[in-house]
């Protein structure tokens, strides 16, 4: 009966578009698209410059970049919140407890990300127009371009997955950020602390936003993709 | 400009992982036009062609190029394979004119004119990779072509054509020799063969077993090796009966 009571609850706020439930929900997607898009410019063209790089230890680069998948959050948080603290050597940049150090985290979180699966997918049309794009004489920075307009379909769902990675993730954001009312709250952290204070309705409500977001933007990211491959081939 | 003739391939070996494909591969082309490469599955034909294009690394022989750096060769390859982006047909060919930095009003008309001589320009605007077999490799030379190059090798180049079109590429390849382009073909079509080549170079095994005039090669070869090869193809009894 409580259970239900508090769904009710949580569909009225989204419903009513709660103040506290907007803006927990704006600085999520904020802060995890802030980091998704730093990590693409970063990790987009370090995976294409790896996939087409031959050069002495590269197996091993390999390797270690698809374990770093795989960090755990919470010491990723751990790591920045160190650089970030007043003896850290970020420390007087002031940035600890703030939505830009939630950024950076999430950046350092999502960009092995990013540059491990954009290298997988890159491979395979490295080794589909390589060669090709040897025989044009395109510079390596320009092969990588190429590479990475040519396999843009496909890495839309590694951006997704990096989004998917840091929209949900509690352990960094909530050790850099604080987890602050009104300035460092975002949905995963607030569900937990709600959760626990017994404020289901919030946390519910929450909840349903963040489930229903990712799921769509993955559903429509499969929808454009798959669109868009029939249409190129 | 100094001479890009004769191409001097010298002792060429190649061995990726120890077997040789290229094995003491030796050859003069020393003729304008139009040079076939025939020989049979596995003789190292494409290899040889990615040798040329520079592609591939030899193990050891040289390949010359007359008086000339083979960095400054300008050459083209179409594959046997065409590799396509998925972008439209016009952005394919205009791929080819990146390195060079053009202004974008005149690489669109010449990736137009090169299209046009393949018969793709009213498809400029399609995906590359929608396109039919036939019609992506006729892409693929357009893309060769719009380079200007001076030196252009084909490996089987109307392998997936239809008559028509194969008409069509086999006229442009003689225009290219006429005006002045080194071509080097690789065909099993032995009546384009006869129809297109100067001289034919017959490999087999990694080498070079036979080269001469394409008529003398293809009528009368002397080595077991070629005349193994020439006697097994269809093609080839069609162009004996025709002559
Ligand atoms: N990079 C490579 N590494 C190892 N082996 C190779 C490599 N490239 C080609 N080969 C081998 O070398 C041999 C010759 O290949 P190539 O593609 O030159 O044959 P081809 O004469 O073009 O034959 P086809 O008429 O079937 O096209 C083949 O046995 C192939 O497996
Ligand atoms: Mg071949």
């Amino acid at each position: 009966m409580r259970m239900l009571q508090a769904l009710a609850d949580a569909f009225a706020m989204i419903g009513a578009l709660d103040r506290d439930v907007l803006s927990i929900v704006g600085l999520s997607l904020r802060v995890s698209l802030a980091a998704v898009a730093l990590g693409c410019l970063v990790g987009l063209p370090a995976g294409a410059l790896l996939a087409i790089a031959r050069f002495p230890g590269r197996d091993a680069v390999v390797a270690a970049l698809n374990a770093l998948m795989g960090l755990p959050p919470v010491v990723v948080g751990l790591v920045i919140y160190l650089l970030l603290s007043r003896s850290g050597i970020l420390g007087p940049l002031g940035l600890l407890f703030t939505p830009a150090a939630m950024i950076l985290a999430q950046t350092v979180l999502v960009t092995p990300l990013i540059a491990a699966l954009a290298r997988g997918i890159l491979e395979d049309s490295e080794r589909e127009l390589g060669e090709q794009l040897r025989s044009l004489r395109l510079s390596p920075w320009h092969r990588a371009r190429t590479l990475l307009f040519d396999a843009r379909f496909s890495l839309v769902v590694a951006v997704l997955a990096a989004f998917g990675r840091a929209v949900s993730e509690v352990g960094a954001v909530l050790v850099v950020g604080g987890n602050i009312a009104g300035s460092t709250r975002t949905m995963t952290t607030a569900i937990s602390l709600e959760t626990q204070k017994g404020d289901l309705p919030l946390a519910l409500a929450l909840g349903l936003v963040l489930m229903t977001l990712v799921l769509a933007v993955n559903l429509a990211a499969g929808l454009v993709r798959g669109h868009a491959m029939r249409a190129y081939g | 400009m100094s001479a890009l003739l004769p191409i001097v391939i010298e002792a060429l070996a190649f061995r990726p992982c120890g077997a040789a494909v290229i094995d003491g591969l030796s050859a003069t082309i020393a003729t304008p036009g139009i040079t076939a490469i025939v020989g049979p599955n596995g003789a190292g034909k494409s290899v040889t062609l990615r040798l040329l294009d520079g592609l591939l690394v030899p193990d050891g022989g040289s390949i010359r190029f007359g008086t000339r750096q083979a960095a400054d060769v300008r050459r083209a390859m179409v594959f046997q394979r065409p590799a396509l982006i998925r972008a439209s047909v016009h952005d394919n060919v205009a791929l080819a004119l990146a390195a060079e930095g053009l202004a974008r009003r005149e690489a669109a008309a010449r990736v137009g004119a090169a299209l046009e001589r393949v018969g793709l320009a009213r498809r400029s605007r399609e995906a590359a990779r929608r396109l039919s077999g036939g019609e992506q490799q006729r892409l693929a030379l357009a893309r060769a072509l719009v380079t200007e190059p001076e030196l252009i090798l084909l490996d089987e180049p109307t392998a997936n054509l239809d008559p028509g079109a194969t008409d069509v590429i086999e006229g442009i390849v003689a225009g290219l020799a006429q005006a002045g382009v080194k071509v080097i073909l690789v065909s099993h079509n032995l009546g384009q063969v006869a129809r297109l080549a100067g001289d034919v170079l017959v490999l087999a095994g990694g080498r070079a077993v036979e080269h001469g005039p394409a008529r003398s090669v293809l009528t009368s070869p002397r080595t077991p090796e070629a005349r193994a090869y020439l006697n097994g193809e269809l093609p080839w009894t069609r162009f004996a009966a025709a002559s």
